[in-house]
């Protein structure tokens, strides 16, 4: 028992050791909770300067594209507008084409014979498939009378069509002159009424200056509004081509029946010394 | 290879929509000059799609094209007319009678083209 204040002092010196001890493991936790928060920020912190760095890449990269697409953008327009251009000049080598195979077509035909007759019906055809003229008349010069006859007609009655002076009205001084007619007005509307000796269009056909007749055209065809560009390049196409082919088919046609009458002649002077 | 029945009285046409065939490519042309002679080539070969002019001598396009609707070798053969007639009643008359399609001279190529290369595919 005399030892007893000494082991209560012991216990107490050991227990002061114990708490200062369980103190020191509080401080040491909290410590490390603090160090480990302070990791964490640092942690954060770090993330964070990495996602700038994205951030700032992602942004370079969005405007690298975003020119890029203005340029295709700009590069797309510039093809659209390329595009249209050739739809365009597609559509004028299309229509030039189309012209130039009527073209083609009628002074093919006008030259594929030697028959006055044919040469008279190409012209005919011409007219109503080629230009779509619905009325209309081919005049050719009488020489003896000075006057132009009608030699082949399309929606006319031949016994109405009169003979024409040359120099009178307006076929007549087409004939003279030997320059187009053309109406200016509204075609559709005047051609209502059909005078024979006003036409909507009057081509004098001509070899070099010489007139030899006119194709006169009163009217068109209803679903024909107008004339177009290829209608003027044929207007003249007939002007030249028509004339000539007419004319030599007529000096051909002579010449045949010439020498067709000189062929009989000289085989009734073969026969005649055998009587 | 397509081929083409032109029937067509006048040699002009009959040059100028085969300058427009032509361009169809391997597209064979067979011309004929009236409806009697339009059948007569329809028996003789195999044929794609006709196109016909209505103001013919002899058989006219209508009748051609309502002899043809009423064959069953030939009925399903499309047919074009093309033609001066420019009224609205022709055209429904043709249309009526069997034709695919209707176009008025002067015909513009670039249409017919276009109006055959549909009817052929």
């Amino acid at each position: 028992m005399e030892n007893e204040p000494g082991i209560l002092k012991k216990v107490d010196e050991f227990l002061q050791i114990f708490k200062k001890g369980e103190e020191f493991t509080k401080d040491l936790i909290r410590e490390n909770e603090r160090l480990r928060f302070k990791m964490a920020q640092l942690e954060e912190a770090i993330q964070n300067t990495g996602n700038e760095d994205k951030i700032r890449l992602y942004e370079e990269r969005i405007k690298i594209l975003d020119q890029e697409i203005s340029s295709l953008t700009e590069r797309y327009k510039r093809v659209e507008e390329e595009n249209k251009d050739f739809a365009s000049k597609y559509l004028e080598v299309e229509t030039e084409n189309n012209n130039l195979a009527n073209l083609y077509v009628a002074s093919y035909q006008l030259h594929s014979t030697l028959d006055i007759n044919e040469v008279l019906r190409i012209v005919t055809e011409i007219i109503i498939n080629l230009i779509g003229a619905e009325k209309f008349t081919i005049f050719l010069v009488d020489d003896k009378t000075n006057e132009l006859v009608s030699v082949a007609s399309e929606g006319l009655l031949p016994g109405e069509i009169p003979r024409i002076t040359i120099g009178e009205g307006t076929i007549g001084r087409v004939a003279k002159d030997g320059e187009s007619y053309f109406l200016k007005d509204n075609v559709q509307e005047v051609q209502k009424e059909v005078d024979l000796t006003d036409p909507i269009v009057c081509i004098p056909l001509k070899i070099k200056e010489h007139v030899i007749g006119v194709i006169s055209i009163y009217s068109l065809f209803m679903q024909k509004a107008s004339f177009t560009d290829i209608d003027y390049e044929l207007f003249h196409l007939l002007a030249g081509h028509a004339a000539t082919a007419i004319f030599s088919s007529r000096l051909y046609t002579q010449s045949e029946r010439k020498l067709t009458t000189i062929q009989s002649f000289l085989e009734l002077l073969k026969e005649k010394p055998k009587r | 290879m397509p081929n083409i029945l032109v029937v067509e009285d006048s040699p002009t046409m009959r040059q100028l929509i085969g300058f427009a065939i032509k361009r169809i490519p391997e597209a064979k042309i067979i011309e004929a000059t009236d409806g009697v002679d339009a059948l007569k080539k329809l028996s003789a070969q195999d044929i794609d799609i006709i196109l016909a002019d209505i103001n013919m001598p002899i058989m006219d396009g209508l009748k051609l094209v309502s002899l043809v609707r009423n064959n069953p070798s030939y009925k399903n053969i499309p047919v074009i007319m093309i033609t001066t007639e420019g009224a609205e009643e022709d055209k429904n008359k043709a249309l009526a009678i069997g034709a695919n399609a209707y176009l008025t001279k002067p015909i513009q190529t670039q249409e017919l083209m276009k109006l055959v290369s549909n009817l052929l595919s």
